[in-house]
């Protein structure tokens, strides 16, 4: 499958006179995990936001290819409806979780529309009676799934703020899995992991895009973006200075550059690839 | 050492504030002498009595804090409230349904109770907005006075019965509740606050101004009581009567233990429905709503939807509450529906720990039997219940009952403690 999934075109985002992002294009394709990468304040959660409903872009498209059907224009879907009609799930840099619900409540929200659709506006819910019943059943078995699949099962009872870090971060993944998108969206999902479950968590991504969704993930941490990227999207002031797979960014001039700042003209051999592996 | 300091500190800060606020009112005295001139004088001993207690209460205070701020939190005592209250609840249940018909009781214990459950009722319609979508309404009271004075203006200009215009007072309610709620869906926290009290306060005005309607500062009287399947409560007796038909003496008890089970059947019914929509997607909606409204938007749920069913579900119970109160009392006036029955209903859903249905019923006791039982205190009676409220929020800030129950678990449900739920902002 190389048909592409996501296509922005000419996005431009501004904030009065700031331009966070500036004409960038690109595309992603089914079945891949793109990363867009770049040093801070080069417009990528920006991007991100955009893609996702949070910001109306200033100019520009975004669309989204459904496999059957045609492309939805996200850039013009109300905020709720990018996860429902767009099927674009997304996680946060800082996490948002429902802190006081349990794991389990996590996941059952993230299944509102489908189950909200069984209730009968609510009515027959409340009188017992109608396919709800089934409905719940159903979604409690889809977030088992994702429980398993993110390592979660045991804490599925306790509330989702009492969790440590990397699990609040896994379980954030999973929430945005139960929405069933055909993207996922993460925003810096590595941030704050300890190596091992740097590690675990590239091996989810994987399982996740191997399950059919493909994934956009903005992240810091080059080890995880080199390791499982199909394909990179370098930004740097707002405007898309590269565009390939990993290893022809590795060796990209002008990625070395806004990275490193000009080449050393003694040394033009260092080897890029060490230093993005170490960068933070 | 530079502990007790700071603490001395702040007591004696503390204390000082008190020497303001008592100076005028415990240190100086308006008297006259038989000359009929006014004089003053001065009770410097009241004064520093009152200032001296401050200072010791506020040191205890102090003291009390760091000891329990060095213990962690303590989910057990929060596990057995929870436990206990699976059996407090049906236990009250039991004694409220029988408390009219056992002998004895007088008359003025049904109608305190009459009062309190309206007020438990207000207390679990505002509880899903406050409570629950996290939406802080301080106007409450609007769609309180919306189901009063529908029923009153249905039963005059069209001649229908309590029981026909209850469910059309719900439905107005709820309709002035989606009304008020459009405007503010993008408001939050302090600013929906002051403008849901602005809307409390605009039907209050309007009903006061539109006199040809609604007759003005001079309320609505002769409002029709509810009948008993066609029969009536009449004090005369004779057919057509309750006391005729049942072939009973008419004593003004029975009319009172009539509405004392109408609004036990309205409340529990509130909260039948409330109980029943948080386990399903909509109450889970606005429970995550309180949490998070960010992260519902990027989950696919619609806020303006689930915003509107909050406010409308809330405004519903609100007016049928109004409804009840206003054939309960016959009279309305737009005196009964100031900003302060708002505060109250507000102050019973925070002292009942924001969330807990069984927790405001507590706090409706508390807030509205307890100023009525101490009636025989006379003047100390509000002084006894300021006291107790804040020693209540002192000891249990988050409200009566704070904790959480999960609405649907794989294996046990545990309690979830107070510090991981949000208050909500908006």
């Amino acid at each position: 499958m190389t048909d592409t999934i996501l296509e922005v075109s000419q996005l431009t985002m501004r904030f009065g006179g700031l331009t966070a992002v500036n004409e960038v294009s690109f595309a992603a394709k089914r079945g891949d995990i793109t990363a867009v990468i770049g040093p801070n304040g080069a417009g990528k959660t920006t991007v991100f936001n955009c893609i996702t409903g949070f910001y109306k872009p200033s100019s520009g498209s975004i669309s989204i290819a459904h496999k059957q059907g045609e492309a939805i224009r996200l850039d013009r879907l109300p905020g709720h409806s990018i996860a429902k009609k767009g099927r674009v799930a997304r996680t946060f840099q800082n996490i948002r979780l429902f802190g006081g619900m349990t794991v389990l409540e996590n996941l059952l929200v993230a299944q509102h529309n489908k189950l909200q659709a069984a209730t009968g506006f609510g009515v027959l819910a409340i009188l017992g009676i109608g396919k709800y019943r089934k409905a719940e059943k159903s979604a409690i078995e889809l977030a088992k799934h994702w429980l398993e699949q993110t390592n979660l099962m045991e804490r599925a009872d306790d509330p989702a703020g009492s969790l440590p870090y990397g699990a609040q971060r896994r379980l954030e993944i999973a929430r945005a899995m139960c929405t069933d998108p055909v993207l996922l969206c993460l925003d810096e999902p590595a941030a704050g992991l300890n190596p091992r479950e740097s590690v675990a968590l590239n091996e989810l991504l994987l399982k996740i895009r191997d399950a059919g969704c493909s994934l956009l993930l903005i992240e810091h941490d080059m080890g995880v973006v080199m390791k499982i990227s199909d394909h990179v999207v370098v930004l740097e002031y707002g405007k898309k200075i590269a565009d390939g797979t990993p290893e022809e960014i590795r060796n990209n001039p002008e990625v070395i550059k806004a990275y490193l700042g000009e080449g050393d003209e003694d040394d033009p051999d260092a080897p890029i690839a060490e230093t993005l592996e170490e960068a933070p | 050492m530079s502990q007790l300091t700071a603490n001395l500190k702040d007591c004696a800060a503390v204390a000082f504030v008190a020497l303001l606020l008592f100076g005028p009112f415990l240190g100086l005295q308006l008297g006259d002498n038989n000359a009929g001139n006014l004089t003053l004088s001065t009770r410097p001993e009241l004064l520093a009595i009152a200032v001296g207690l401050t200072f010791a209460a506020r040191f205890l205070l102090l003291l009390w804090h760091e000891r329990r701020s060095r213990r962690k939190p303590n989910m057990r005592v929060a596990a057995a409230v929870a436990k206990s209250g699976k059996f407090v609840g049906p236990v009250l249940l039991v004694a409220v349904v029988l408390m009219p018909i056992i002998p004895g009781v007088e008359n003025s214990y049904i109608d305190l109770g009459v009062l309190i459950m309206t007020y438990v009722m207000l207390g679990w319609g505002l509880n899903i907005v406050v409570g629950l979508a996290g939406l802080l309404d301080l106007g409450y009271v609007a769609f309180y006075a919306v189901g009063a004075y529908s029923y009153a203006l249905l039963s005059q200009n069209f001649g229908l019965g309590f029981w026909e215009c209850l469910p059309l007072c719900g439905i107005l309610a709820a309709a002035w509740g989606i009304f008020l709620g459009f405007p503010v869906l993008r408001l939050r926290g302090d600013y929906l606050a002051i403008v849901t009290l602005a809307f409390g306060e605009i039907i209050r005005l309007v009903i006061t101004n539109w006199v040809a309607l609604t007759g003005g500062p001079n309320g609505i009287d002769s409002i029709p009581h509810p009948s008993f399947f066609g029969l009536t409560f009449d004090m005369a007796g004779g057919p057509g009567t309750f006391a005729g038909f049942f072939n009973v003496t008419p004593t003004p008890g029975q009319r009172t233990t009539y509405l004392y089970y109408i609004i036990l059947a309205l409340a529990l019914l509130t909260n039948w429905v409330t109980l029943r929509l948080r386990r399903q997607p909509l109450g889970r909606a606005w429970e995550a709503l309180r949490e998070d409204e960010i992260a519902c938007r990027s989950l696919g749920i619609n806020l303006r939807n689930t915003k509107l069913t909050a406010f409308a579900i809330g405004a519903m119970f609100g007016g049928f509450a109004g409804c009840f109160f206003a054939t309960r009392e016959s009279f309305i006036s737009p005196d009964s529906f100031t900003f302060i029955e708002s505060a109250t209903v507000l102050a019973i859903v925070v002292l009942g720990g924001a969330g807990s249905q069984l927790g405001i019923v507590l706090a409706a006791m508390v807030m509205i039997g307890v100023p009525e039982l101490l009636q025989s205190l006379q003047i100390y009676r509000m002084l006894i219940f300021g006291i107790a409220l804040v020693v209540i929020m002192v000891v249990r800030p988050r409200g009566f009952i704070s904790t959480r129950t999960p609405t649907v678990s794989l294996g046990k449900a545990k309690i979830i403690g107070a510090d991981m739920i949000s208050e909500g902002r908006g």
